[in-house]
């Protein structure tokens, strides 16, 4: 989680020479938002119980 | 990330694995939603989890403390995925009812394209392009990392994010989406010839390119 949302969410911080005007459409287009809601629905999900286990496994397996 | 083999690793203490663990259990959300939006179904995109983290954890003596766990990992799966595709494990397969429940917006916002929708239409982009879109538009990295993770040149990533945005804007636009991204084995069988190349040339990330 700690590095989620660095660059500003769209990746844009490096040209960012969309920003001021607002009307142009090409950098950020009306689906922008649901692709970025996509992706941080899946990471807002619980952990599976599998994944979980699994990460517990490693740990064990750390302690030699 | 990369020139691993020109030193000895180093060998990690118990705090340091304990580090890394920690490291990679927050990144695990990362790979999940980064997988997802790779393969299509939630339940092959958690098998490529699985498999990145194992293979990660194998490979901890070679992640760099302080630089970016979710950039290093993303690499992994990414090679897993591009290897799994190439044995046509995955098919990128749509499921639809479990992508209804998952995509459903969050109330009170604005949803100018079903999200179901939307992830049909990634779907049904070239791999490398739909990668490209993923990384830098949903897991906002810059241009620079996804070029990075990728192992190819930042223009080539900006390209390929352009190329992705064009092909969802039209599709989206003219209302052209696909029922089943990649049940159309003309459709798969682009990706796979496109994965040919992408892992054949620049696709797996290597430090020597």
């Amino acid at each position: 989680m700690s590095d989620r949302g660095k660059n500003g969410g769209d990746g844009h911080d490096k040209s960012g020479k969309m920003k001021a005007g607002g009307a142009v459409p090409v950098s950020k287009p009306d689906w922008a938002d649901g692709l970025k809601q996509f992706y941080d629905s899946v990471v807002d999900e619980p952990l599976p119980d599998d994944l979980a286990a699994l990460l517990s496994k490693l740990d064990d397996g750390a302690s030699e | 990330m990369s020139g691993d083999e020109k030193r000895p690793l180093p060998k990690r203490s118990a705090e340091d694995k304990r580090d890394f663990k920690k490291a990679l259990t927050d990144v695990v959300p990362h790979l999940r939603a980064f997988a997802r939006g790779l393969c299509g179904r939630p339940d092959m995109a958690d098998d490529l989890v699985q498999e990145a983290l194992l293979k990660a954890w194998a490979a901890q003596e070679r992640f760099e403390p302080g630089t970016s766990m979710r950039a290093w990992t993303f690499v992994i799966l990414r090679n897993a995925y591009l290897t799994d595709m190439r044995r046509n494990r995955f098919r990128g397969e749509y499921d639809e009812g479990v992508a209804e429940r998952i995509l459903t917006a969050p109330a009170g916002q604005e949803e100018p394209i079903h999200l179901s929708d939307l992830h049909r239409a990634l779907l049904t982009l070239p791999a490398e392009r739909r990668e490209a879109l993923l990384l830098v538009g949903a897991g906002g990295f810059s241009y620079e990392e996804a070029a990075s993770i990728c192992g190819c040149a930042v223009g080539t990533i900006k390209s390929r994010v352009g190329r992705a945005r064009a092909a969802l804007t039209s599709m989206i636009e003219d209302g052209d989406i696909p029922d089943r991204a990649i049940g159309d084995p003309s459709a798969h069988r682009a990706i796979l010839e496109e994965l040919d190349e992408v892992a054949a040339g620049r696709g797996e990330t290597e430090p020597t390119r």
